[in-house]
């Protein structure tokens, strides 16, 4: 099909604001001389009984309005799970939280008063290890778990440190899946048995814009937020929630949010700003800021969360993947209230996107005293992909087949059952491997690899070698199953339009999407198209900018309302034009205007109707100014399933998958690496705006990298992060960029989605682990299982490799977990022929 | 309080401010200017780049008693009052994605390109270096500076 403004690369409509400074992010946003500044006070134990709290020096101190402290807000709240409070009360869980805040005149004499609150605590042993966490005789960091509220499909352990456990047991004859637990008879049909455990670190989103908000409690009891925030409604949701004790409810509260500087998560669900809220409602008529340092930023939002995983995969001979076992044990943090979600939707898909016969996954959410760990782009997808595709390798080496094969081989297929019982979506996975395999083949002919130092000959006497490294990834939104957008478009007298909706516009061209879907059905000009930041009292409601959802769902709720608006204008003009046109049937839109099949000659300009009305010959006007509303839910949606199977629900509403390739060049003396080159092939369904999905392609795939190759958080023996500063914590400059980034699209249209579109945002960044560490092994036989896969730790496995006699050092502190062998193969499977090529 | 003056995008400014205070709370709080913007407060992400007597610097480790007579020029000031040249082929590039490093990059990039008009692509991630950018990857900012400088040199050959 021929479209006007879908499938093209249009110039983001919010180009001109950022490129010129003009765009207002929440700290750029005046509140003028009546403006307070609030400071907190932080913990400076990872586990500690709060026993008392002297405020009165600190509220003594020059400038000083208030002091709040946990007791003026023992309120509980939480996206999936209430298991926080505003600011500590009776105990603290993790270094940097919040014990009390000072409000002042400026932010000097805030920080100044903050360090003058005299906090006694009683320090508690401090765990801060899944394995301590797990261990029998461990300290509980919730001994009121028990009480939380939480979603129906999340179940903690009361009496443990594990706030929710997703288990899933797959069999697809279903008699048998008792037997799943059994794990003998699981693997009793595989030729080879392969167990490994991976393990990675936490890191931290980094976006370049610290968390802010500001809060304005008036005298006549509205509370005003404004906010860095992906979730304008669901803050307003837990805010009014959290201090409906206050008398306030959902039309007292109020969120905006100006334009913000990345999220990739961190500024999903609520987190500090709830602070701006609660001590807003203390000073009332006076707006209250309060800003995070870059410091914060690291320790005091949520950061992605570590995990520790085991895989057992049994496989037949010709490659058939016929059992998986996967145990994710999370370390999540202080707090799961949204990271728990990110525990279960790993547990849903961590059989990655392929064809399983037998599945066992435990995913653990396990409490730790480290900052709560929770959204980050890729929602730990990232995390256990690094793991199962670098044991695809392995397996594949074992089997000697080519490890693309086997993943072809084994690759889902729509219809095919997934994990927890529901159907694979309509998707272009085998396409994209394609893709991505010819891509790699030209990697072998860059002129840079001539001639190939091939691997594994650690004798070689070239400094420099280069492998491969190939994955597959895929990803479903995870979301409520009611987890819905809005949205309302409005003409305006030149017939230009404004589009409501409460998305955000973090960067990743959201805006510039959903005026392209409502140019397409309203054959309106881009330049004549604004779409609105959110304000909750007038954008309509938006669950959160998460998910990867936005383009799909609020493209959805768009699309309808551009729609509700053609038709309203259709019926309007076939009403008053009787004798011009036949019917509504008879109309179509082009160019702004309202133009006849049947009459060529008839055209009515919509800036002569859609707010004057249509003048008609008597000097009345009929019509009005028109309006439009589209609401999308995904109604077939259920998170309800058997909690020991995880069967019978469709939690997911669909998934996008990809490949993705990379080569690498290794200086096996410092342990560099570089990349001459990266390949990522994603079916989005439909690109509706190409240039900006290949954004996504190069933004994503730089952060992936930059988690497989140097950046790590570290934390010290008491729980406090040593490196809360891009000084220590590096990102990736200008100088850290692959050779070249090779963005492919294949579009497999969802059936549901605006013009076939589907999400993709967080998608690029999920293979970029795997891809790097299955290039390492290729280039030096050596497999590394924990991330990062830094020069260091190359160069020390290495000189392990190569002195082997000498015993496990100085290799083994990396790999701190015991592993088991992998069970060889029978001497029938041996005898087997491999059969290749399909 | 010291009294400071100095020149702020062409216009002269005479203020009363701390000494302990910083260019960018300067500039930010006291006279409006909201380009530069405070990503780390430690001169680590460049997002508060400025013009200090034509160089760039970090305002947030500029402390105000140092600006007295001296020229500073932010984004604001680079505009006259439409885009630049450099500015159009950040927009034709789709460059930036949340623009919170917009107003650093683009000044980094004007500088780099007042001092080297042709450089290499090398030469162009070194300019670049010091500004860091969370979202695009750096691709789209490095092709379009790399485009504006193919377009100019392909101008000026055929001028």
């Amino acid at each position: 099909m021929e479209f006007s403004f879908i499938g093209k690369s249009h110039l983001r409509v919010d180009g001109k604001e950022k490129i010129t400074g003009s765009a207002k992010f929440v700290d750029d946003l005046d509140f003028g001389a009546n403006l307070l500044y609030a400071e907190i006070v932080e913990s400076p134990h990872a586990h500690a009984l709060i026993v008392d709290i002297d405020i009165s020096t600190a509220l003594a101190s020059p400038g000083v309005i208030k002091v709040i402290t946990g007791k003026d807000f023992p309120y509980r709240f939480g996206l999936y799970m209430q298991d926080r409070y505003i600011f500590a009360c009776e105990r603290v869980r993790f270094v940097g939280e919040q014990v009390a805040a000072v409000i002042a005149r400026d932010p000097v004499s805030a920080k100044r008063a903050a360090k003058l609150v005299r906090v006694k605590y009683q320090p508690l042993p401090a765990i801060l290890n899944v394995e301590d966490a797990l261990a029998a005789e461990t300290t509980l960091l919730h001994p009121e778990l028990e009480n939380y509220q939480h979603v129906p499909w999340f179940f903690p352990a009361a009496g443990t440190n594990i706030a929710h456990l997703r288990k899933i047991r797959k069999h697809d004859a279903i008699d048998a899946i008792d037997a799943i637990d059994d794990t003998d008879a699981m693997f009793a049909d595989a030729d080879l048995v392969l167990e490994d455990r991976y393990t990675v670190p936490r890191y931290a989103h980094c976006a370049i814009e610290c968390h802010g908000a500001i809060g304005l409690y008036d005298h006549a009891k509205r509370l005003t937020i404004w906010s860095a925030s992906q979730s304008p409604h669901t803050q307003r949701n837990l805010f009014a929630q959290a201090l409906a004790p206050l008398g306030l409810t959902h039309k007292d509260v109020r969120v905006i949010a100006p334009c913000v500087g990345g999220g990739f998560g961190g500024k999903a669900g609520v987190s500090m700003e709830i602070l701006a809220a609660a001590l807003a409602t203390t000073v009332p008529g006076r707006p209250v800021k309060i800003l995070w340092s870059r410091a914060q930023e690291f320790y005091n939002t949520y950061q992605r969360p570590g995990v520790v995983a085991t895989i057992k995969m049994g496989v037949k001979r010709d490659g058939t993947i016929t059992a998986l076992e996967q145990n994710l044990y999370w370390d999540s943090g202080a707090y799961v209230e949204y990271g728990s979600n990110v525990v279960n939707a790993a547990g849903l898909s961590a059989t990655g996107p392929y064809r399983i016969e037998k599945v066992k996954i435990n995913s653990y959410a396990i409490y730790t005293n480290l900052p709560p760990g929770g959204p980050y782009r890729g929602f730990g997808y990232s995390e256990f992909i690094f793991g199962l595709e670098s044991h695809i390798n392995e397996v594949a080496k074992r089997l000697q087949i080519d490890p693309i094969l086997l993943r072809k081989r084994n690759a889902i297929r729509e219809g095919d059952q997934l994990a927890y019982g529901a159907k694979m979506n309509t998707n272009g996975l085998i396409e994209a491997i394609e893709k991505v395999e010819q891509e790699m083949d030209k990697m072998d002919k860059m002129d840079k690899i001539r001639p190939h130092s091939h691997p594994h000959s650690l004798s070689q006497s070239s400094n420099r070698c280069y492998g491969k490294g190939f994955a597959l990834f895929w990803k479903a939104p995870a979301m409520p199953p009611n987890a819905s957008s809005s949205a309302i478009i409005k003409f305006n007298e030149d017939a230009s339009i404004n589009i409501l909706v409460s998305a955000v516009e973090l960067g990743q061209g959201f805006f510039t999407v959903m005026a392209q879907i409502a140019a397409e059905v309203l054959q309106i000009s881009m330049d004549k198209i604004r779409v609105e930041t959110p304000d909750t009292d007038r954008n309509p409601y938006e669950w959160q900018t998460v998910a990867s959802h936005i383009t799909w769902s609020t493209g959805n709720a768009v699309f309808k309302a551009a729609t509700d608006i053609r038709d309203q204008i259709f019926t309007l003009i076939s009403r008053e034009f009787q004798k011009d046109v036949k019917d509504v049937s008879d109309l179509y839109l082009f160019e702004e205007s309202v133009r006849s099949h049947s009459n060529p000659h008839f055209k009515v300009a919509y800036q002569d109707f859609v707010i004057s009305g249509i003048s008609m010959p008597d000097g009345t006007f009929r019509g009005g100014p028109l309006l439009g509303r589209g609401s999308f839910m995904p109604e077939f949606s259920t998170a309800i399933s058997d909690p020991e199977t995880g069967q019978g629900g469709k939690p997911n509403v669909h998934y996008t998958v990809g490949a993705s390739a990379a080569m690498i060049e290794i200086d096996k003396e410092s342990g560099k690496i570089t990349i001459p080159k990266v390949v990522l092939a994603i079916d989005c369904g439909k690109a509706i705006n190409p240039q900006l999905v290949q954004g996504q392609v190069y933004g994503g795939m730089l952060q992936g990298l930059a988690t497989v190759l140097y950046e790590n958080m570290h934390f010290d023996e008491s729980g406090r992060q040593l490196n809360a500063n891009f000084t220590d914590y590096k990102i990736p400059t200008t100088l850290d960029i692959p050779e070249e980034i090779v963005a492919i699209i294949v579009e497999s249209a969802q059936k549901d989605g605006p013009f076939g579109a589907r999400g993709m945002g967080e998608h690029t960044m999920i293979p970029a682990a795997p891809i790097i560490a299955n290039a390492v092994e290729d280039a030096l036989g050596i497999r590394i299982r924990s991330m990062p896969i830094t020069a260091e730790k190359i160069v020390a496995a290495l000189k392990h490799n190569l002195n082997r006699d000498l015993g496990p050092e100085p290799y083994e502190p990396y790999e701190p977990y015991p592993r088991t062998e992998p069970r060889p193969l029978s001497e029938e499977a041996l005898a087997a022929p491999i059969i290749s090529g399909q | 309080m010291n009294k400071i003056e100095f020149m702020l995008n062409g216009e002269k400014i005479e203020v009363w401010a701390n000494a302990h205070k910083t260019l960018l709370e300067l500039l930010r709080e006291d006279l409006g200017i909201k380009s530069p913007k405070c990503g780390c407060d430690l001169g680590d992400c460049g997002a508060c780049t400025v013009f200090l007597d034509g160089k760039s610097v970090r305002s947030c480790l500029i402390l105000v008693p140092e600006v007295n007579g001296c020229d500073v020029v932010t984004l604001e000031g680079i505009m006259r009052p439409n885009l630049t040249k450099l500015q159009q082929f950040f927009l034709d590039h789709n460059s930036f994605q949340c623009g919170f490093c917009a107003p650093g990059m683009v000044l980094s990039a004007t500088e780099l390109l007042q001092k080297n008009p042709t450089p290499t692509l090398e030469e162009i991630k070194e300019g670049l270096s010091g500004n860091l950018c969370r979202c695009t990857g750096y691709t789209p900012i490095i092709n379009a500076v790399a485009d504006a400088v193919a377009t100019t040199v392909a101008t000026t050959i055929n001028e």
